[in-house]
């Protein structure tokens, strides 16, 4: 009676769905964090994969630094669109504007941090209890100790040395009101599960993610995308290059490299033998601090 | 086709568990050099001579402040073969409760014993740890081979040592490697220093050790988890049961039962996004359709007529205790959650309380506090269907959760039913 085993695509795809089936049968106003990139496309996927043939049942919702590729605000409005799912912008611009965070200065200014802001703003005025992001454990040190389901207060804080035990497949989302649960579907997927399960289902991404002409200039080793949000500084040179990005946030802390890898197939042979993370590839973000992420997390960040 | 296999690791300090998981993930090509570049200088600035693997994931600043894991650390590689998740966890006693945790989902345990110390204390907490939550197979390395002359004597000797020991636990599948984590001896490659032992190295055994039968492929279990009513027009009278196999195998015609109502019907037919299949096992999520148009509902269980699993408000469990807060006591009332289905229940009887080292049932205890495991029995507020632990992990097994706090305090393996 050996039925056969699922291919490990197909074993995390269907953890993954458990997952979100599981919290949206507990919460009573689910939303799904989309910023455009990859991990939330394949969340945003899946997640319509679990209640296929019913539509999305809850809104997808899109922290806006104001400073994004072109590019992946078409993708995201498209996505959106074909969907039928109903979008939220929380808007970082407006809250500068509101007064309600400071803009950074400088020329290394970056709206990345003031995010947390309009996220948990925004999860407070719409009383959303659960959500859903596209963290991975194997993204980054301090994701690795996070909860599939991941308990917030009511300031939106995680606190890492107290969470829930969380064993087999059952997972606790109760809390009170005020408070929310962040969960996380793709925690056991690594990138290149990503990668594969979008080349095997034909996920649709930003063209960012594949190589193409662009004007750059080199900083911390990043060839950052020439934009009006970030300023040169004195050594810096705009020039063309063929590149690609390895993760989309907003322009300022986000570096592309150079690379041909103009398919999906391509970008897996790319992933396969880079011997440099993801995120120490392309995220000024995280390189601030030997904790910068857990800072961040603590604060109510994604 | 990769699969996807769970490994459960569990060691001290000592016992080179991290270099271990260090040169698997180095073999297999997991380590960076941003995480390496990283590692190594934060180990320079601790002052270690080594480049110290366990930084790579122990990734809270009180854990790299403390030198310690405090938590449950995921860590992924992948051969051509296989796909792992592994879940290390700290071996230390006052850990109990994130080794329970590591190994609830665990196809394989990796245990590490020191050729020169042999079988210790720890090393019976982690394997009857190991046996009480189901994992289905027991690696035992015996490491350090190197400080103990490549004996093979010494290692026969722990081997009738462990296997006299495992006797009394209910473990079905176990395998020893002698090893060297530090010169990489029998991890990835052969050891050519121990030309007397024949067997696969952990590697090759963690890709192949058989998992296809650590499911329950028997029993069908179908706890239902939503249901779907699509409001679309092409599938106005779509109705879908949606939920993940818990045990054996259903087919589209079988006949099933919906518990607790114990109507019949039969499966109309198993759906996916990506279009109908005629079987499901575990561990699939799909959707199920009835040709009946019964009431079921989240927490309902489909199964077939003739193998239902037990229905009854009295268990017997064995629970482990992971809060550090009021002790579980007769009289204290909970929430569970039993599959997809949340109850309350209350503790009726204290049965006994487990030396996780000597296995010794204290039965004059009457309290769990953190990290202890005893037996009890539970009486909840309506029914649950379960199967034994042993049986079925996914049915056999439940939470339970304060409920003044939401936390999760007590994880509990079912026995049996309580009468």
């Amino acid at each position: 009676m050996a039925a056969v085993q699922p291919s490990h695509l197909r074993a995390l795809e269907s953890e993954s769905i458990h997952i979100i089936r599981e919290a949206v049968a507990e919460s009573e106003n689910p939303v799904l964090l989309f910023s455009g990139g990859k991990d939330s496309a394949l969340v945003l996927r899946l997640a319509v994969k679990a209640f296929w043939p019913a539509r999305l049942p809850f809104p997808v919702m899109h922290v806006d630094t104001g400073h994004n590729f072109d590019e992946v605000i078409d993708f995201r409005d498209r996505t959106i669109a074909e969907l039928e799912a109903n979008l939220i912008v929380a808007s970082v611009q407006e809250a500068i504007e509101q007064g309600r965070v400071v803009e950074e200065t400088g020329p290394r200014a970056s709206r990345n941090r003031l995010q947390t802001e309009s996220l948990l703003n925004a999860i407070d005025k719409h009383r959303f209890d659960v959500v859903f992001g596209g963290a991975r454990r194997d993204e980054e040190k301090a994701r690795a100790k996070e909860r599939v389901f991941s308990f917030r207060d009511e300031f939106g804080q995680w606190d890492p040395k107290n969470q829930r035990p969380e064993l087999w497949s059952l997972y606790n989302g109760r809390h009170r009101n005020g408070e929310h649960m962040r969960v996380f579907p793709i925690s056991n997927w690594t990138e290149m599960d990503v990668w594969q399960y979008i080349d095997q289902e034909g996920v649709e991404l930003p063209s960012v993610y594949f190589s193409h002409r662009r004007r750059v200039f080199e900083r911390d080793g990043m060839l950052m995308a020439e934009s009006p949000y970030l300023r040169l500084l004195p050594n810096e040179e705009v020039f063309e290059a063929v590149v690609r990005f390895r993760t989309v946030g907003d322009m300022t802390c986000t570096g592309g490299f150079e690379s041909r890898a103009a398919t999906v197939q391509e970008i897996i042979d790319e992933v396969s033998i880079s011997r440099i993370t993801e995120r120490g590839a392309s995220r000024a973000d995280d390189r601030t601090a030997d904790a910068a992420m857990e800072d961040r997390k603590r604060e109510g960040y994604f | 086709m990769t699969e996807l296999v769970r490994i459960a690791t569990t060691g001290s300090v000592d016992d080179g568990k991290s270099t271990l998981i260090g040169r698997l993930l180095f073999d297999s090509k997991q380590i960076f050099e941003d995480q390496l570049v990283a590692v190594e200088d934060a180990s320079r600035k601790r002052g270690t001579d080594y480049v110290d693997l366990a930084l790579l994931t122990d990734g809270l600043r009180a854990e790299r402040e403390q030198g310690i894991t405090i938590d449950v650390a995921y860590r992924y590689f992948a051969t051509p073969k296989r796909r792992f998740v592994l879940a290390d966890t700290p071996g230390h006693i006052q850990y109990t409760r994130n080794m329970v945790t590591g190994s609830s989902t665990a196809n394989i345990a990796l245990i590490l014993v020191d050729a020169r110390l042999g079988i210790l204390e720890q090393t019976r907490r982690h394997s009857f740890l190991a046996s009480l939550l189901g994992v289905p197979h027991l690696v035992l390395c015996v490491n350090k081979m190197d400080l103990a002359d490549w004996s093979q004597e010494r290692f026969e000797e722990i081997v009738d040592e462990f296997r006299d020991f495992a006797t009394r636990l209910d473990i079905h599948d176990l395998r020893f490697v002698p090893i060297s984590a530090l010169e990489g001896d029998n991890v990835v490659n052969q050891s050519e220093r121990m030309p007397w032992y024949h067997g696969p190295t952990v590697l090759e055994l963690l890709e192949e050790i058989h998992i296809g039968s650590d499911q329950n492929m028997i029993d069908v279990r179908f706890p239902v988890q939503y249901v779907i009513r699509p409001h679309r027009r092409e599938y106005q009278d779509f109705r879908g049961y949606a939920g993940k196999v818990a045990g054996g195998l259903i087919k589209q015609g079988d006949e099933v039962m919906v518990l607790p109502s114990g109507f019949t019907t039969k499966v109309r037919s198993i759906e996916t996004f990506d279009g109908p299949l005629e079987e499901a096992a575990p561990p699939m999520s799909v959707v199920i359709t009835l040709e009946d148009d019964i009431d079921v509902s989240r927490g309902d269980m489909l199964c077939r007529p003739h193998n239902q699993p037990h229905a009854s408000q009295d268990i017997d469990a064995m629970v482990a205790w992971m809060s550090e807060g009021p002790p579980l006591k007769v009289g204290a009332k909970y929430g569970i959650k039993h599959t997809t289905r949340w109850g309350k229940a209350m503790v009726k009887e204290f049965q006994y309380r487990l030396d996780v080292n000597t296995l010794h049932r204290d039965e004059t205890s009457e309290t769990l506090s953190l990290n202890e495991i005893g037996r009890v029995r539970l009486r909840s507020t309506t029914p649950l269907f379960f199967d034994e632990y042993r049986r079925n992990r996914e049915t056999g097994s439940f939470v339970l959760v304060d409920e003044a706090t939401n936390v999760t305090v007590g994880a509990g393996m079912i026995t049996g039913e309580g009468s």
